[in-house]
């Protein structure tokens, strides 16, 4: 039987780690998502959790760690935010490169400088080519459950490739939500234990990470490439198994009254429930819109993404972080690349807004969708919009 | 690896490019970087094996009369033997010279 509790997001995070027996966490504080690897540490000392837990002195070190980790088949769990996730950078690389299944939880918050603390995307975006599976989650249990397929994910051999759950810091991670715990056997029965097809290992020796001459390199990364695309099928299928299990469904693309309007919002990560509720209140004024929310980053979902926007003539995009100098937000970007083509498309236009913690209320987000059917109309001279900012 | 590096196309590499095989690097052909290749007066030779111990790639070893030369397959031209050699059995030549 499971219940429905209210916890921490953050808490409940380190708590689906344990109900998925990770056999290693090496991790490295950083706001605001220090609370996960926090009860993750308590976890470990108290005995709740029979696991290596690996005190770094960096997330360089975290992430380098992680790497060595799972070359051995262990089940490895890390978690970091912002500058922490940059100064990772290099390793996440080479933990996708060499295709180890390590599993991270992202605390999304601004990048410096000027310093933040508080959310927005600029961090997930700054990592957007490092060939992780990137999923993003609105709510506490949209973590836990994402958390748990993760694992599986990432492990499973036909994809081997790490994974990065994004979650909203402090909108997210510091919010007590009522969220339901799945079972410790449930979970057992819905993720099998990690079999790395090649761990490091004594009586068998390889070498990892090894170089490559130009003559190899293009062929080791349009193998990742591929390896990449086709896990997208398997990613599908493990949320399916996951409904199935627990009766909760996550889709690559996922949409709200979005079938048949003329307008869509899209949106990622916490604000998109906002976003719906603006959306409710517009179509009670009598708008005809909807909503588009991208759950799975990275591979890019594009034939689901072109299915759910092939009837609307406006795609308002929110993106919570600035390509300074470049042709729009960074999704607004990439949606734009995905619909180039096309002989039928809406007109996109993007937003930018809610950066370094700044809210956006439901009254910002019709504000935005508003503008955003004027803009595709008489058309503008920017590039993007940005809400929000005092002039 | 039963194919040359060269045959390889992307879906025979491992995962992740993991070497399972002992000993692979050896395969690599360091040889075709070479612009220049070093050419032997053995006259001169005292055999002392200088040119081995300050050779980068570690490519000189004694051949069968004990006169120490470069292996052509990993010899990346550099000429660092030639320069330390104290009798100057050795001369850098252009590849396309003969």
């Amino acid at each position: 039987m499971t219940t429905r509790i209210g916890i921490e997001v953050s808490i409940a995070v380190a708590d689906a780690v344990q109900l998925c027996n990770a056999d290693v966490v090496a991790a490295y504080p950083i706001t605001p998502q220090t609370h996960i690897v926090e009860h993750l540490a308590e976890l470990v000392a108290n005995g709740e959790l029979d696991a290596e837990y690996i005190p770094v002195e960096s997330e360089h070190s975290a992430m380098s760690a992680c790497l060595g980790s799972a070359a051995t088949g262990a089940r490895t769990f890390t978690a970091t935010s912002s500058q922490g996730l940059v100064l990772m950078d290099e390793v996440l690389f080479v933990a996708s490169g060499m295709r180890l299944p390590i599993v991270m939880a992202v605390a999304n918050r601004a990048l410096s400088s000027p310093l933040s603390i508080w959310g927005d995307h600029s961090d997930v975006m700054s990592v957007r080519d490092t060939g992780w599976i990137q999923i993003f989650v609105e709510n506490g249990q949209q973590a836990v459950d994402n958390t748990i397929c993760a694992f599986r994910i990432a492990e499973d051999n036909r994809v081997l490739l790490p994974t990065m759950i994004h979650l909203d810091g402090f909108n997210l991670t510091h919010v007590i939500e009522p969220i339901i715990m799945p079972e410790e056997s449930e979970v057992a029965k819905f993720l099998p234990p990690n079999k790395f097809p090649l761990p490091l290992n004594p009586d068998k020796p390889v070498a990892m990470g090894s170089f490559a001459a130009p003559g190899i390199f293009i062929e080791a990364k349009w193998a990742q490439e591929q390896n990449m695309k086709a896990s997208k099928k398997v990613i599908m299928e493990v949320w399916n198994e996951f409904y199935k299990a627990f009766g909760r469904q996550y889709l690559p693309v996922e949409k709200y009254k979005s079938d048949g309007a003329k307008v869509l919002i899209l949106t990622m990560g916490s604000f998109s429930e906002t976003a719906s509720v603006a959306v409710d209140e517009l179509i009670d004024e009598g708008k005809d819109v909807g909503q588009v929310r991208l759950r799975l980053w990275r591979p890019f979902p594009f034939d689901e993404f072109r299915q759910a926007v092939k009837d609307a003539d406006v795609l308002v995009v929110l993106d919570r972080a600035v390509s300074v100098g470049g042709p729009a937000g960074p999704v607004a970007s990439e949606v734009k690349s995905a619909l180039y083509n096309l002989a039928k498309k809406p007109k996109v236009v993007s937003f930018i807004a809610g950066l370094g913690g700044r809210d956006i209320t439901v009254k910002g987000f019709k504000d935005i969708i508003t503008k955003g059917i004027e803009i595709a109309r008489t058309g503008s001279k920017n590039e993007y919009e940005i809400y929000g900012v005092r002039e | 690896m039963a194919k040359s590096e060269g045959e390889m196309t992307w879906k025979d590499l491992e995962i992740g490019c993991i070497v399972t095989e002992p000993g692979s690097a050896r395969k690599y052909q360091s040889g075709t970087w070479r612009s220049q290749r070093p050419t032997y007066n053995f006259n001169r030779c005292i055999k002392c094996g200088l040119c081995s111990i300050f050779c980068p790639e570690g490519c000189i070893g004694q051949n069968k009369e004990g006169n120490f030369e470069a292996d052509l397959y990993y010899c990346k031209g550099c000429g660092i033997c030639a320069k330390e050699c104290w009798t100057k059995v050795i001369t850098m030549v252009e590849e396309e010279e003969k």
